[in-house]
């Protein structure tokens, strides 16, 4: 197939909104098609952000795990007003202070936040249900994490 | 001990990036931790982890022991270099830091405490054969005969001091002993009347000092060298404008010797670190003020001229490795010069927090700049004003000076007020160009100005 016709043919599909094209021609076939969806296939290159920066983004994002997954529920978040270690139970084998669907009044403990070995109890500042706990037991939070979402 | 694997920066703002820095270029991780003013720090988004500690205030969160040590904790890190400021200095610290199980990257808490004390840091310092501010050593007595006797042996002029005073409050200049008894009286007079303490004490006036400084280096086996010196004259209400290594017109034979002196103080005070011995020289002579147990802002310069990272020597230290040279390989090369760039106005000094729209960095030999900020970035108001240091090198003072004017006027940062200006006008000074002035210049400066 004739090189220029070949060209166009890329030119054509790339400006229309066409995802695939194929085209039969003295025995010849020839399938172009898309692979992005974007409407912009020149955007090859991220804009320079520091988020994107080198292989360390990557465990930072990790650590402040609960920021990526957003506290979008309705509700009221208690936030933790520390940095430490969160436990759902006052110890290893006890019973969790609070579950989701729990009703909980102003003061009521939901949590044991640990720093350089204290361990502090959290209560709540809003009487509700627990809708959800956005943290694992074990995990490490910090200062302003978002913690328990009540309703 | 092996090398850290990860270190915990417990600042913020430039010396923040300074210390990450040294860290990435060792392979050593880092853990941020910052206050929520700070979440879109440049250095919080290229560390490692990061933690926040706490609401913007300051004593809230940088200055929030559990909470930094806390940090440490979740995140395993091994040692915490405190940065300038906030806890650098604060003995509790370093000590709460240690019985956690961290390595503070710094002096020993008692090192520390030592040195905190104005009183027994002059004690230790006059044991350790350093020259001191000539004084009353202690309250002056009720007696006049004596109080004459030692205003004589000091030489005039003195001046008389409230021992509860402070930051140019509570002073009394006497170039005369007529006016000696009177002056005595009336100091102490307002003494009790502004602090409710009469308790005054003498020490020599130095009319026109300038401030020169000792960086030392010192490991846990008791090797310690002194880097050079640097000259910090140019000063505005005891902040330092502008820095400079080594300090123009000082006879090298006399820096040395101060230099070995304060060496041999480290060395018998079991100094761990970085540390600055700062003086007042006048007349061709040193009086020690106080030391600073910590990295200081303007360690640049002594870098620039040494050739020797002092972060990572800090770090080396720490780990517990010897320095890995001796004072004979210590060479000073060229010149270099700081300018400390503030969001403030130039003028007035009212502090300019907000939001910088454009940032456009100098470039070129010889030109580095240390800065945290960027376009986009929000200036805090809950912190100090620097934003960052402009640092020049030459072979000569000149050729320092010409790269600085240069970078400066190549410098362009929008949305927020800045001191570029003054720096310009400090740049093209004919008495700064001629080098050596005083602790005053500045200040006398401006009010000239502002006239």
């Amino acid at each position: 197939m004739d090189l220029r016709k070949l060209k166009k043919l890329i030119d054509l599909v790339e400006e229309s909104g066409i995802s695939e094209l194929e085209l039969t021609e003295d025995g010849e076939k020839v399938r172009i098609s898309r692979n992005f969806t974007s409407s912009a296939p020149v955007q090859q290159y991220a804009p320079m952000q520091y988020s994107n920066a080198p292989q360390y983004a990557a465990p930072a994002a990790a650590a402040p795990a609960a920021i990526e997954a957003p506290a979008v529920e309705e509700g009221h978040a208690v936030k933790s007003p520390m940095v430490g270690t969160f436990y759902r139970s006052p110890s290893p084998d006890a019973k969790a202070f609070v579950e989701v669907g729990d009703t909980v009044a102003v003061g009521d403990t939901l949590c044991i936040v640990e720093a350089m070995k204290l361990l502090n109890e959290i209560e709540s500042d809003k009487a509700g249900v627990i809708k959800k706990i956005l943290v694992d037991n074990g995990q490490a939070i910090e200062y302003g994490e978002p913690l328990f979402i009540i309703g | 001990m092996a090398m850290f694997d990860k270190i915990l920066i417990a600042n913020r703002g430039e010396i923040a990036l300074r210390v990450q820095r040294a860290c990435r270029e060792l392979g050593i991780r880092t853990v941020a931790v910052h206050s929520e003013a700070d979440r879109e720090a440049k250095y919080v988004k290229l560390a490692d982890e990061s933690v926040c500690i706490g609401p913007a205030p300051s004593g809230q969160s940088y200055l929030n022991v559990p909470a930094v040590i806390s940090a440490a904790e979740v995140t395993d890190a091994q040692a915490i270099h405190p940065g300038y400021g906030f806890l650098s200095e604060n003995a509790d610290f370093a000590e709460r830091v240690e019985q956690s199980g961290f390595v503070f990257i710094g002096p020993r808490a008692e090192t520390i405490r030592l040195m905190g004390d104005k009183v027994s840091a002059k004690d230790a310092m006059r044991k350790a054969g350093v020259p001191c501010v000539p004084g009353s050593d202690g309250a002056l007595p009720d007696d006049p005969a004596e109080i004459i006797k030692i205003a004589k042996h000091i030489g005039y002029p003195v001046i008389i001091k409230a021992a509860g005073g402070g930051g140019g409050r509570g002073m009394r200049v006497v170039h005369t002993e007529a006016a000696l008894l009177t002056s005595v009286n009336m100091t102490k007079a307002e003494a009790q009347a502004a602090f409710n303490n009469p308790v005054v004490y003498m020490e020599k006036y130095l009319e026109k000092p300038r401030h020169i400084e000792i960086q030392v280096l010192a490991d846990q086996h008791g090797n310690a060298v002194f880097l050079g010196e640097r000259d910090c004259s140019m000063q505005r209400r005891h902040q330092k404008v502008i820095e400079e290594a080594p300090a123009p017109l000082l006879n090298a034979r006399l820096r040395d010797k101060i230099g070995e002196r304060c060496a041999e103080a480290c060395r018998k005070i079991k100094y761990r670190g970085a540390g600055t011995f700062e003086f007042l020289y006048e007349n061709n002579e040193f009086y020690f003020i106080e030391m600073n147990t910590r990295l200081q802002v303007e360690h640049t310069v002594t870098e620039m001229i040494t050739g020797i990272d002092l972060v990572q020597q800090q770090i080396f230290v720490a780990a517990g490795e010897k320095l890995k040279f001796r004072q004979k390989d210590i060479q000073l090369r060229g010149h270099a010069i700081e300018c400390r760039l503030n969001a403030e106005d130039p003028y007035s000094f009212v502090p300019s927090p907000g939001k910088i729209k454009t940032f456009h960095m100098p470039g070129g030999p010889g030109v580095r700049i240390d800065t945290h900020a960027y376009a986009g970035y929000t200036v805090p108001p809950h912190y100090d004003s620097m934003i960052g240091k402009l640092i020049t090198y030459g072979d000569t003072r000149d050729q320092a000076i010409a790269r600085m004017r240069i970078a400066l006027s190549e410098m362009m940062i929008d949305g927020i007020n800045t001191n570029i200006p003054l720096h310009a006008e400090l740049m093209a000074d004919a008495a700064f160009h001629l080098g050596g002035t005083s602790i005053h210049y500045l200040e006398q400066k401006l009010g000239i100005y502002n006239k």
